[in-house]
């Protein structure tokens, strides 16, 4: 079930190689058994069902903050109809009666999604939001809509109770295949996009089938170009894992591949400085807690060994403390780091 | 009626005036995170609501006293209600409006935790025209000297916080 | 009834933690962290106590479970 095109598609070529868009209820989400494809892996259909409020708006998320991350993007340039028809059938499932595309400032996937978008007559605003990592948050897009601030509020009630659906770009197109091809052929031939980055013969974004393992990901991208001391599953807030290691498959839609000639340890401080500098700096644990924790690691790097006793005591310091989830994801990199670098430290 | 409701009213006043201006210190030094080994962060916040609930009731006293005296023409109202009495209607105004700006102060206060931050928060600056505007009251009805003396100490020490709170410096973390 | 904070309006003044010191710790940077769980019986005093003296009003003490985020 082809998500991704080798080239764009406008809308005649779309609808060639599609059809045209079916129905969609509440009750083939569910059975599709989507989850979200931004990267936090929430059930599509339990986000529907949520949905409150008269006014209801669909948010389609193609930020995609994460450098590491290309799969949206790659999408938007070649198949933004399959995007835009996922727009149609979610507003069409909860009963929306507005929809907004929001993009980072200056995405160059602007110029095909406008082009699309003149190709139709639904009318979805495309708004471009602030470029930065917390801006595509759910909770910072709906603040950015709402109040023009960019900055993740994180408070109840969600976005979803107050009318406001948030989807990432592909859940939506995802959707779109749903709604085409029934919930039950969708399972049974449904395909993921996957970012594959670092040291791969052909770094990019591969689509595999949904049942792939991380080792079918890694060979649809050519395999590794050199030896790999370790993949990076899931971006900046992601997981380590060891190259030969098979995770669960839930939600992963990046890898990043490290050589064995570059040292996990100092890779992991230099991305956890970059998150550091990522952070809003409304909460303290975050706007403190990241800087320390990025610096713990860079000495740990450098051979220090009371750096180990700090990050111990101060990485569960970061989790469930700031208004949106970047200090939890700088907690889960750093911990997964300290496991599988294990031996660099010693 | 006799001249001891009148002095009660006069000295409730500033020693209500004085308690009040304890309480922009210390709230000043709150919003400071002034803190000293043998003067916790605490004590302060502590001492800026206690003297806050007993100012209160040296100003009931004050404002109770100067209308049950019979010594000069107040009602009520003018307690409320600036500019409209037969005595001095200027300066009693003026402490009317710090005592309307007070009761906002004070209920917003009391009701802070069912309150939104923004809301308490906003009303809470209006200290820094409430305090300024009672000690004009005082000042502006002082008839001794020594009473002018007090209240430019208050001045001044108010004047020192607010100098300390906007003095730039790192917050220790 | 539970206890939380806001961890945007939090300024770590610090407050709850000497008022509170059962269910409120502080980590390395004077934030606040807060137990999870439902605030026992004998500790609502206190913790009424702490949330009303938050300058920031970020430390609230809630009714009825609610998701925090």
């Amino acid at each position: 079930m082809i998500t991704l095109p080798p080239h764009r598609l406008d809308l005649s070529g779309h609808l060639r190689s599609h059809g045209p868009l079916g129905g969609l209820d509440i009750g083939a989400v569910a059975e599709s058994g989507l989850r979200g494809r931004g990267g936090g892996g929430y059930p599509t259909a339990s986000k529907f069902v949520a949905v409150r409020g008269k006014r209801r708006t669909v948010i389609a998320n193609g930020c995609e903050s994460d450098p590491l991350s290309a799969k949206d993007h790659a999408l938007l340039t070649r198949a933004p109809h399959l995007v835009l028809d996922g727009i149609k059938a979610a507003a069409q499932v909860v009963g929306a009666s507005s929809a907004v595309l929001c993009l980072h400032e200056g995405s160059a996937a602007a110029s095909s999604v406008a082009a699309a978008m003149a190709e139709r007559r639904d009318r979805v605003r495309l708004v471009e939001v602030p470029a930065s990592f917390v801006s595509g948050e759910e909770s910072a897009l709906v603040h950015y809509l709402g109040k023009g601030d960019a900055r993740p509020t994180g408070k109840s009630p969600r976005p979803a109770e107050r009318g406001m659906l948030v989807e990432n770009v592909d859940t939506l197109a995802q959707l779109a295949l749903i709604a085409r091809h029934g919930p039950a052929a969708y399972r049974e031939f449904r395909t993921e996009l996957v970012t594959v980055l670092g040291a791969v013969r052909r770094p990019g974004v591969v689509e595999v089938p949904a049942t792939a393992g991380l080792a079918d990901i890694l060979a649809a991208a050519g395999g590794g170009s050199r030896p790999l001391r370790a993949l990076l599953i899931g971006g900046h807030g992601g997981t380590w894992v060891a190259p030969d290691a098979d995770p669960p498959r839930r939600g992963l839609s990046s890898v990043y591949a490290l050589p064995a000639t570059e040292s996990g340890l100092a890779v992991t401080a230099d991305m956890l400085a970059w998150l550091a500098t990522q952070s809003a700096r409304q909460c303290g644990p975050c706007e403190f807690g990241l800087p320390s924790v990025a610096a713990d690691f860079a000495a740990l790097a450098r051979g220090d060994r009371d750096a180990r006793g700090r990050l111990a005591r101060r990485l569960p310091m970061l989790t469930a403390r700031g208004a949106c989830a970047l200090p939890d994801g700088a907690a889960r990199l750093a911990a997964s780091a300290l496991e599988v670098f294990r031996e660099e430290a010693a | 009626m006799s001249p001891a409701l009148w002095y009660l009213s006069r000295a409730s006043g500033l020693v209500s005036l004085v308690l009040f201006t304890a309480v922009m210190v210390m709230g000043v030094l709150g919003a400071t995170r002034f803190a000293r080994p043998t003067w916790p962060r605490l004590a302060t916040a502590l001492t800026h609501r206690d003297l806050a609930l007993t100012s209160v009731v040296f100003l009931a006293v004050h404002i109770g006293s100067a209308v049950i005296d019979s010594y000069v023409p107040l009602t009520w109202l003018d307690v409320v209600v600036p500019f409209g009495s037969d005595y001095q209607p200027l300066w009693v105004g003026v402490g009317a409006v710090a005592f309307d700006l007070l009761v906002a102060l004070v209920v917003t206060s009391l009701l802070r935790t069912r309150l939104p931050a923004r809301v308490w928060r906003g009303v809470h600056w209006l200290a820094y025209a409430c305090w300024p505007v009672a000690l004009l009251h005082g000042v502006a009805m002082a008839e001794t000297g020594w009473f002018v003396g007090v209240e430019i100490g208050c001045l001044l020490a108010v004047a020192a916080a607010a100098a300390y709170r906007m003095t730039p410096r790192t917050v220790p973390q | 009834m539970r206890l939380t904070v806001d961890p945007i309006a939090c300024t770590a003044h610090g407050l709850c933690a000497d008022l509170l010191p059962e269910l409120v710790t502080l980590d390395d940077w004077g934030y606040p962290i807060v137990s999870t769980g439902p605030v026992p019986d004998q500790l609502r005093p206190a913790a009424r106590r702490a949330a009303a003296l938050c300058p920031a009003l970020a430390l609230r003490l809630r009714r009825r479970d609610r998701p925090t985020i």
